[in-house]
């Protein structure tokens, strides 16, 4: 495969960036469903603290929650050292350390949209629900999922994007392996510090090109999805 | 504080057995407001309104009688079935009621069909083309393609009383239903929900704080005030207690019930039974299926002797059964008509005392002017 100059290796990392941008977006929406839910409707006096806790990976430097990271998924840590034990892999420097990462790092990406949604549902339509003997599980598929397809295509978007725009934490936690944690940006970085600049600026404009595309689509079709009076 | 409200109502009492009554003791603390309705029982059968002022507790004492708030303490028995009790709380999915909303509550993501089968899908199996006939009864046949958004206020409610009715409920619960709507929608759907309460036999949970929705539509009136239940009374026995709340904005008003016959050759309809026959101008008889007429007391005057020479239509011999004074040198005077339904008239004190009018007398009651209720 030879398109625009990208080499095998080149290939490798975009397919392993999509993976685990994939993967990411997959796992935080069924994570930060239920999470949202209870954010946003829950009323417990623990709402401000685990808002706090979701919310941390906005501000804090990703080389910490890398730092963090390691440490825990390494062969020493609580998570890592256990999976030892049991005769697995830990899971420092490895694929699925780093998509450990990635969910944690773009959780806010995708409970904060998820959140707005659910809370701005008008309850008399879960009310009107109920009386019509649609029981919790079914109210949440029938009435508030499809109410809040804004909300959800927007966490899919941006967690994907911010996913694929993720560079700290894989530095810190996977290094770069390739084919296991080399992604895109990594790639990026490890040419440049080679100073081969042409190799940096094709997978750049890869990057650019693809993150310009995806905002300027989920504009479009959020559009289309938030008129409600245009024919379906 | 618990005291059991008495009804009185010959329905009530006809049907006797507890297996036709919602009855129970209810609490519910939302926020800094507290319903304790005290014990309650009255018959769950025809239009049940709730009436009071804003803040006097009907919605939180509407969705405590769903189940829709958990936090609801109490009893509550439907028709001898427990709803609630110190042990259990049956959950709203499963107590068989229809609600309709204030804002009507519909579904933006479905059109009115989906609206409407969303309740059918979840209903016990119901004859095909049930969607249809109602939604041909109820009047939005032709909505039925289209998206709830783009319907006017009184179509939205339409939409949901439909929505409700094919859930097949026991118990129809509405929440100010009309009060967003303008006069037009407001009349025509009051037309229509007296028309369904009595085609369906479903009995209604209805509140508002119109007296001219009461007067319409009540079999009887749950009079609210502090979170309480003060007291539950028939529309007639509402209606002949001249301090009622009900009459707090025009003062006290009278409810004859009778029907419609058609205009003779002087132009004029007649509206009463046998025993009662009042005379109304073509106007006022636009409505041929009308059942209840309002009168305001204060259009009503009262002549110890049958007067000649006057141009109001309609005098009618009446006893007089009661003299209550009110504010501002007024008296209310409760009239027993010659059918047996009670006429209430608003004259001066002054008058009162110079005709010397006393319970028991007979008099005549010259009424200047009616008004159909549809």
């Amino acid at each position: 495969m030879n398109f625009a100059g990208i080499t095998p290796g080149e290939w490798q990392a975009i397919w392993l960036t999509a993976k685990l941008a994939g993967l990411t977006t997959l796992i935080l929406l069924l994570l930060s469903a239920p999470l949202a839910w209870w954010l946003a409707r829950s009323g417990s006096r623990l709402v401000n603290s685990v808002a706090a806790l979701v919310a941390l990976p906005l501000v804090l430097p990703p080389t910490v929650i890398g730092f963090y990271l390691l440490i825990v998924l390494g062969p020493q840590g609580a998570v890592g050292g256990t999976l030892e034990r049991l005769g697995l892999p830990h899971l420092a420097f490895s694929f699925w350390g780093i998509l450990v990462g990635s969910v944690i790092y773009s959780l806010p990406f995708a409970v904060q949209p998820l959140r707005e949604a659910f809370g701005a549902i008008d309850t008399r339509l879960l009310d009107a629900a109920a009386t019509m003997r649609a029981g919790a599980l079914d109210r949440f598929f029938s009435v508030v999922l499809p109410l809040s397809r804004s909300g959800i295509l927007t966490a899919v978007v941006i967690t994907f994007a911010h996913t694929v725009g993720e560079f700290g934490v894989i530095a810190m936690l996977g290094g770069s392996i390739a084919g296991e944690t080399r992604v895109v940006s990594i790639a990026i970085y490890d040419y440049t510090q080679a100073l081969n600049y042409g190799a940096a600026h094709r997978l750049s404009a890869i990057l650019l090109g693809f993150s310009f595309l995806t905002l300027m689509l989920f504009y479009a079709i959020n559009q289309r999805v938030m008129n409600p009076l245009k024919p379906r | 504080m618990t005291t059991l409200t008495q009804f009185t109502e010959p329905t009530a009492q006809a049907a006797g057995a507890a297996d036709a009554l919602l009855e129970g003791h209810l609490t519910l603390t939302r926020g800094a407001f507290t319903l304790d309705t005290g014990a309650f029982a009255f018959p769950a059968q025809g239009v049940s309104v709730l009436f009071g002022r804003s803040g006097s507790g009907k919605s939180t004492l509407l969705r405590a009688i769903t189940g829709l708030d958990a936090a609801t303490r109490g009893t509550l028995r439907f028709q001898g079935e427990a709803w609630q009790n110190q042990a259990r709380r049956l959950p709203a999915t499963l107590r068989n009621i229809g609600f309709v909303f204030q804002e009507a509550a519909l579904f933006n993501h479905l059109n009115v069909r989906g609206n409407l089968h969303y309740a059918l899908a979840r209903a016990p199996a119901s004859a095909p083309g049930a969607l249809e006939q109602l939604a041909a009864r109820v009047g939005i046949s032709h909505l039925l393609h289209q998206s709830v958004t783009t319907l006017s206020g009184g179509e939205r409610q339409r939409v949901a009383i439909a929505r409700a009715l094919l859930s097949q409920p026991r118990l129809l619960c509405m929440d100010e239903p009309l009060s967003a709507l303008d006069w037009r929608a407001k009349s025509e759907l009051l037309a229509l929900i007296d028309a369904l309460a009595q085609e369906t036999g479903i009995p209604v949970l209805y509140i508002t704080h119109s007296p001219r929705e009461v007067e319409r539509l009540a079999s009887r009136v749950i009079f609210m005030a502090d979170g309480r239940i003060e007291r539950v009374e028939s529309l007639r026995e509402a209606l002949a207690r001249p301090d009622s709340a009900l009459f707090d904005e025009e003062g006290p008003v009278s409810v004859l019930q009778g029907s419609l016959q058609a205009s003779d050759e002087s132009g004029l309809a007649s509206f009463g039974n046998p025993m009662l026959r009042l005379r109304l101008s073509l106007a006022t008889a636009a409505r041929p299926s009308a059942t209840r007429l309002r009168v305001l007391a204060r259009d009503v005057s009262l002549a110890t002797v049958q007067p000649q020479g006057l141009s109001i239509l309609n005098q009618l011999p009446i006893t007089i059964t009661a003299l209550h004074p009110g504010g501002q040198g007024r008296v209310t005077v409760v009239c027993t008509l010659a059918d047996g339904q009670a006429l209430l008239a608003e004259i001066t004190a002054y008058s009162s005392q110079a005709l010397a009018l006393a319970p028991g007398m007979q008099a005549f009651a010259l009424i200047k002017s009616v008004a159909l209720m549809e």
